[in-house]
């Protein structure tokens, strides 16, 4: 089996991996990070959304081996090291963001990387680049109003 | 007001744990050794089996046991039953045939499973899964409704004939007739309620586990109700008395509806566990989701609408086909019946209505209750014809709604469909919606867009539902065959935080905070002090769980009366510890008082002497924690009204909702951030149904939209920021009056976007979902007309 180093949430992880385990079987099996969920089979989701090397992947999309050397962040290592919630994650919160949770890591790790690009980004820019993430729940609504709060209150 | 208290907008509790990723969902638990199942499921629609063979995947690395539908008849188990028996118009019981975990004889839908594997890891599992080999006989599929009901056709169940599960009606036939015989217009329309896929994000997922030392089981599951799963586990499927079996429904991501039933797959599990003295694990790919939990919907109805001169509506009659699928699901059976026809007077004083529905069997997934369950076919079929009636009337939408909505004073109203509606205004719901879509100012909006290219439309609905299910007697006289009570638990403790255990079950309801709110506002404690503790049998007493919008009408009701009781018993206390009479005592803003007097004793302090009982009545036992259960009186009735604009660009057909204002009376508003919440992801669904979704079958059963490749969910995208408000009556019948918010968005929207589509395109009606194709055409035919 292939031996993979990586930094994982800001510490060195090494795993061995199958060729054909997904980052996110990496993450969620091997090494219980399990805020990062998996809805689907196709990639059409966004539940599993985390950032490699600071743009955001689709984890199911993205096999362990290729993460090799390569630096990952899960919705678990976003809060700052005292806990404190990131402006995107406080901003779900203020703003009635989520409702069952399920979705909820990968609309943040998703918005994130959005509001770091594009820290003005219109109401209609955040629809199209929310398109990769579906949520049940919200209608989207109170979504889109955390993302812009996050983007006016200077993201990260 | 206590801070926090019923009204204010407290944030969730819940969100620290789902926004760092702390939530602990099924598929996020691992037990010490478990094992991994992978099911076997159909390939064909309809098939006899004519043998399962074995022997390979057994052989295969890594395999613990591969069980089969004879294994399951071998241990006489697993036989899931339905929950709601219906009679026929000749009074004959529907027809039950049974459903098997695994199925021995014949599959009867495309994923219908077969076998289980059961394997040291997922993949093993998957591989060997795919080595068993099942010898197959393909029969006649038997997709649609017209196709399930046509003389010959083949037989889902033999001894269902032609299909049927039972040919139902309600209300006064003749006089529905008559009433249709004296009028001076009818109006007709056939239309199709698309059959929904509801696809909760997190897919279903299950563990069992057996104790071989005390021979208890434990089931961890995705579910809205774990004391029914338990209930039915127990009497039904495993048959092990309930002190042996626990079920835990931890976070569980969205429901809808799909997550109340009792799933084949659940059940495997756990009797997997106690086979071979392990753990075993199984989480459903999303490919599994659609071809194993419970579709929604899918009626065709033909139905006709008798109006006087002036437009008033005399009489509603209806024949409704709707589609069970290849097996009954637990409350497939009150769908179409009781949560449907009983609604058809809508919020209007229609005074006669028949509806006839037939349920039929197919070679497809079952069809159990999705958001809204029945409620949002009947506004519907009402709101379409309303529209059509006043297109052909000539009247105006709203004037001939106006007309004919049930007077505010006119409560409690008693409709000729066996509901009472308790209270409501539904001029001040139309009232507020349309000044808040500036309804007056469209034609305005119409034309500019039309100076763009767009076509513009504005879609009006006005609606009522039941909900807060229900009265245990009522439901059991109409078939139901369990109570729908809920129960609630309070726990004071000593040095004053509480803890609430409920019955009910929060899978994104946000009960962790609305249920801290009823203590802080009787209580005067800040929510922080509060903690409710819900989704495991061995924690909570025995209650019916989350759906039918009842979770704070009736198991909210079930915790104010708790705390009734508590404040009570303080007071006894509180007596005893200012020397004064009981009578004497109030309790207000968290504090004991002597009437008349400035004594007073905080809670907490009453708390404190309930624990350390040095000073003490003589008769009262120490601790403060009590018991109640509610069975509510009636069920909740919210309304309101919807109206939504669109643009459609005639040269694509593609639909793009421009606004959508929902104005409902939802009773009591607890938390107004939750509420509105609830309505826009409800609106959102009721949207997708009318544009984007719907479930599709080729003619060989096989489901052509199984994926999220081939299904349109709704995106961000697809829909619009909501305007949403609240009006307000009090439900009568329970101390908080409230009503129920979570299906109103899902049953009040279709109607008004297919309105709006109407509207714009000037045609009399269009089949849902409208896709870009079908308005597309509709343009063009109307163009050739």
């Amino acid at each position: 089996m292939p031996s993979i180093s990586l930094r994982v949430n800001g510490k060195s992880v090494r795993a061995e991996v199958e060729g054909r385990t997904l980052l996110v079987e990496l993450l969620r099996e091997k090494l219980a990070l399990t805020g990062t969920h998996v809805g689907c089979d196709t990639s059409q989701c966004g539940a599993c959304t985390v950032h490699v090397d600071g743009r955001s992947v689709k984890s199911c999309t993205m096999l362990a081996v290729e993460a090799d050397g390569r630096e990952v962040t899960t919705i678990e290592g976003l809060a700052g090291a005292d806990g404190k919630l990131s402006p995107v994650q406080a901003a779900f919160a203020e703003h009635h963001g989520l409702q069952c949770g399920f979705c909820t890591p990968g609309m943040v790790m998703s918005a994130t990387d959005l509001v770091r690009r594009n820290p003005g980004a219109t109401e209609a820019q955040i629809r199209e680049w929310l398109e990769g993430n579906l949520c049940r729940c919200t209608g989207y609504h109170n979504i889109v109003k955390a993302v812009k709060a996050a983007a006016q209150a200077g993201g990260k | 007001m206590a801070q926090g208290g019923i009204g204010s907008s407290v944030k969730r509790k819940e969100d620290a744990r789902f926004l760092t990723g702390r939530g602990t969902y099924v598929d996020d638990i691992v037990r010490p050794g478990q094992t991994h199942a992978v099911f076997v499921r159909s390939p064909h629609a309809h098939a006899k089996i004519k043998a399962v063979k074995t022997a390979e995947a057994l052989k295969a690395p890594g395999v613990v046991a591969v069980l089969t539908g004879a294994d399951l008849a071998a241990d006489k188990v697993g036989n899931l039953p339905a929950g709601w028996l219906i009679h026929s118009k000749d009074g004959t019981p529907m027809v039950e045939p049974g459903h098997m975990a695994l199925v021995a004889d014949k599959v009867r839908h495309v994923g219908d499973q077969v076998a289980v594997v059961v394997a040291e890891t997922k993949d093993q599992a998957r591989e060997a899964a795919a080595l068993v080999e099942v010898d197959y006989e393909p029969l006649p599929a038997m997709v649609g409704l017209a196709q399930a009901i046509a003389p010959g056709a083949a037989l889902v169940h033999d001894q269902a004939k032609a299909n049927t599960c039972y040919d139902w009606h309600l209300g006064d036939k003749a006089a529905t007739d008559a009433a249709f015989a004296k009028a001076h217009k009818v109006v007709t329309l056939d239309l199709v309620n698309n059959r929904l896929i509801p696809n909760a994000i997190e897919p279903r997922a299950a563990i069992g586990e057996f104790d071989r030392v005390t021979g208890d089981l434990t089931l961890y599951t995705t579910s809205q109700n774990p004391h029914l799963i338990r209930l039915l586990l127990s009497a039904f499927t495993m048959g092990v008395p309930e002190h042996k079996l626990r079920v835990v429904a931890p976070d569980v991501g969205g429901g809808f509806g799909s997550k109340i039933f009792h799933y084949a797959e659940e059940f495997v599990t756990l009797w997997a566990a106690r086979r071979i003295g392990r753990p075993v694990k199984w989480t459903a790919t999303r490919s599994e989701a659609f071809m194993s939990d419970a579709h929604g919907r899918d009626h065709v109805t033909h139905c006709e609408l008798a109006l006087d001169k002036e437009g008033r509506f005399l009489g509603l009659r209806e024949r409704t086909l709707a589609n069970m699928g290849a097996y009954l699901s637990q409350f497939a059976p009150s769908v179409p019946t009781y949560l449907h026809a009983t609604l058809l007077a809508g919020c209007y004083t229609t005074p006669a209505i028949y509806s006839e529905v037939r349920a039929v069997f197919t070679n497809t997934v079952p069809v159990d209750a999705y958001r809204g369950a029945g409620r949002p076919e009947a506004t519907y079929l009402i709101e379409r014809l309303v529209d059509v009636a006043a297109r052909e009337m000539g009247m105006d939408r709203v004037d001939i709604r106006r007309k004919n909505l049930i007077p505010k004073d006119k409560f409690p109203y008693q409709t000729p469909v066996a509901l009472q509606y308790d209270s409501g205004d539904y001029q001040a719901t139309l009232d507020a919606a349309l000044k808040k879509a500036d309804w007056a100012g469209f034609e305005k909006r119409r034309a500019e867009a039309k100076a763009r290219g767009k076509l513009r439309g504005i879609g009006i609905s006005t609606y009522v539902e039941a909900c807060g299910i229900a009265p245990s007697a009522v439901v059991g006289a109409l078939g139901g065959r369990v109570g729908l009570w809920e129960s609630a638990h309070v726990r004071v403790h000593p040095t004053g935080s509480i803890t609430i255990f409920t019955g009910a079950h929060s899978h994104g309801q946000s009960h962790e905070t609305t249920f801290a709110q009823l203590a802080a506002e009787k209580l005067g404690v800040s929510t922080d002090q509060v903690e409710v503790v819900h989704g495991d049998t061995a924690k909570s007493a025995f209650a019916m769980g989350t759906y039918g919008s009842r979770s704070l009408a009736v198991g909210g009701t079930a915790i104010v009366n708790a705390i009734d009781k508590i404040i009570a018993k303080g007071k006894k206390i509180a007596a005893h510890l200012l020397e004064a009479s009981e009578g004497d005592v109030d309790f207000k803003d968290g504090k004991f008082t002597v009437r008349g007097t400035d004594r007073a004793k905080a809670f907490g302090e009453v708390v404190l002497a309930a624990y350390i009982p040095h000073k003490y009545p003589a008769n009262l036992e120490p601790g403060l924690e009590e018991s109640a259960v509610y069975d509510p009186k009636n069920f909740t009735f919210p309304a309101g009204c919807h109206i939504c604009e669109v643009e459609i660009d005639p040269d694509t057909g593609v639909t793009q909702v421009i606004a959508f204002t929902a104005v409902d009376d939802v009773g009591t508003v607890i938390n107004p951030m939750v509420v509105e919440g609830q309505v826009h992801g409800g609106v959102a669904q009721g949207i997708g149904q009318a544009l984007l979704e719907g479930a599709q079958y080729d003619d060989q059963g096989q489901l052509l939209s199984g994926s999220f490749l081939g299904y349109t969910m709704p995106r961000a995208g697809d829909l619009p920021s909501y305007q949403v408000g609240t009006e307000v009556t009090a439900c009568t019948h329970n101390p908080l009056g409230v009503k129920g918010v979570g299906e109103v968005g899902a049953i009040g929207s279709p109607p008004a976007v297919i309105g709006a589509v109407c509207d714009a395109i000037g045609v009399r009606h269009i089949e849902m979902p409208a896709t870009p194709e079908r308005v597309w055409r509709a343009i063009r035919d109307a163009k050739k007309a």
